[in-house]
């Protein structure tokens, strides 16, 4: 697994206090994490923190799954 | 008890009566105070009043871009804004029938607006945090009506319905929204008016007084303190008994 992919996965099970093995490709934050729309907020703007990068909010509602964000971060850092 | 210590308070309509008091009342409780406003002299007379932990903001409330802009400088200037109050509102009164598009969306771009693109400028950074007092100074006149003033009504009423939702949204992340409901404040407004008008006012006052600024910033206060961490989404009521809400 991707450096990118241990670094989103290391903020999501912080986060949303979920085991490591729950974190896969596929998996959405709401419907599967239990996150609610805050945290989502929240995690982008943790993403944007550990990455350097700007998620800007059309993007950021794209980014639904553990997956979509490991790819969207690889893409923009 | 509502020591602010280490706080850092955004006050907006500080160059007013009540926002000037509010400021004051704040950096007495040990608050770093960001004073904002249209008109810079009386501004910089207050910073300089309050002497340290005293930053002077100025902003003009009609102009959106320069209201985005505002959260920025706050923190650039005193590191984090902690504490939020949208204060600044202006009036266009006129019977309804009268009421002008402009004197409508004025008072609803200053009053309203700007409130809620302050909201959101100081969210992001309140959300990291896990602390933040939103306070939004409503009117008894948002619950109540006022001939020749269905725009400000209308603009103070939303704030009300705006302030719950925030609250909703942030109560989890240790934020609270909260609005203060001033009824007849005794401030250079109300001075204009005779005796024989203040006197009609307070007879619809079950106090027979018009209100004082500190009472209004006594309120605000208690909902900036830690101690109000509990209290969230409701309109703390400012009135001497005028409206029993």
């Amino acid at each position: 697994m991707s450096d990118v992919a241990d670094r989103v996965k290391k903020i999501v099970v912080e986060h949303l206090g979920v085991e490591e093995d729950k974190v896969v490709e596929n998996a959405s934050f709401i419907d599967d994490l239990g996150a609610d729309s805050l945290d989502t907020v929240e995690l982008v703007m943790a993403f944007e923190e550990e990455f350097g990068i700007e998620i800007p909010d059309d993007a950021a509602e794209t980014i639904q799954t553990f997956g979509d964000a490991v790819k969207f971060i690889s893409e923009a850092a | 008890m509502f020591d602010l210590t280490g706080k850092c308070a955004l006050v907006t309509g500080a160059s007013g009566g009540i926002g000037g008091e509010i400021a004051k009342v704040l950096h007495a409780a040990g608050a770093t105070v960001g004073l904002s406003g249209t008109r810079v002299e009386p501004l910089e007379a207050l910073a300089e009043e309050l002497g340290e932990r005293a930053h002077v903001l100025p902003c003009n409330l009609s102009d959106g871009e320069a209201v985005d802009a505002l959260p920025k400088q706050a923190i650039a200037a005193m590191g984090s804004v902690d504490i939020l109050v949208n204060n600044a509102g202006i009036t266009r009164d006129q019977i309804f029938m009268r009421m002008s598009d402009d004197d409508w969306q004025s008072v609803i771009d200053v009053n309203l607006t700007s409130t809620m693109r302050l909201c959101r400028g100081v969210m992001r950074p309140m959300m990291k945090s896990r602390w933040g007092r939103i306070i939004n100074i409503s009117s008894i006149v948002g619950a109540t009506g006022n001939p020749g003033q269905a725009n400000y009504a209308a603009s103070k009423a939303g704030m009300v319905g705006m302030t719950k939702s925030i609250a909703y949204e942030t109560a989890s992340r240790g934020i609270t929204a909260n609005a203060v409901a001033p009824g007849f404040i005794a401030t250079a407004m109300t001075e204009k008016l005779n005796d024989d008008q203040k006197a009609k006012i307070n007879a619809q006052i079950p106090a027979s007084r018009m209100g004082s600024p500190e009472e209004i910033a006594a309120a605000v206060l208690y909902l900036a303190s830690p101690e109000a961490g509990y209290v969230t989404g409701t309109t703390l009521h400012v009135n001497g008994g005028m409206a029993m809400l």
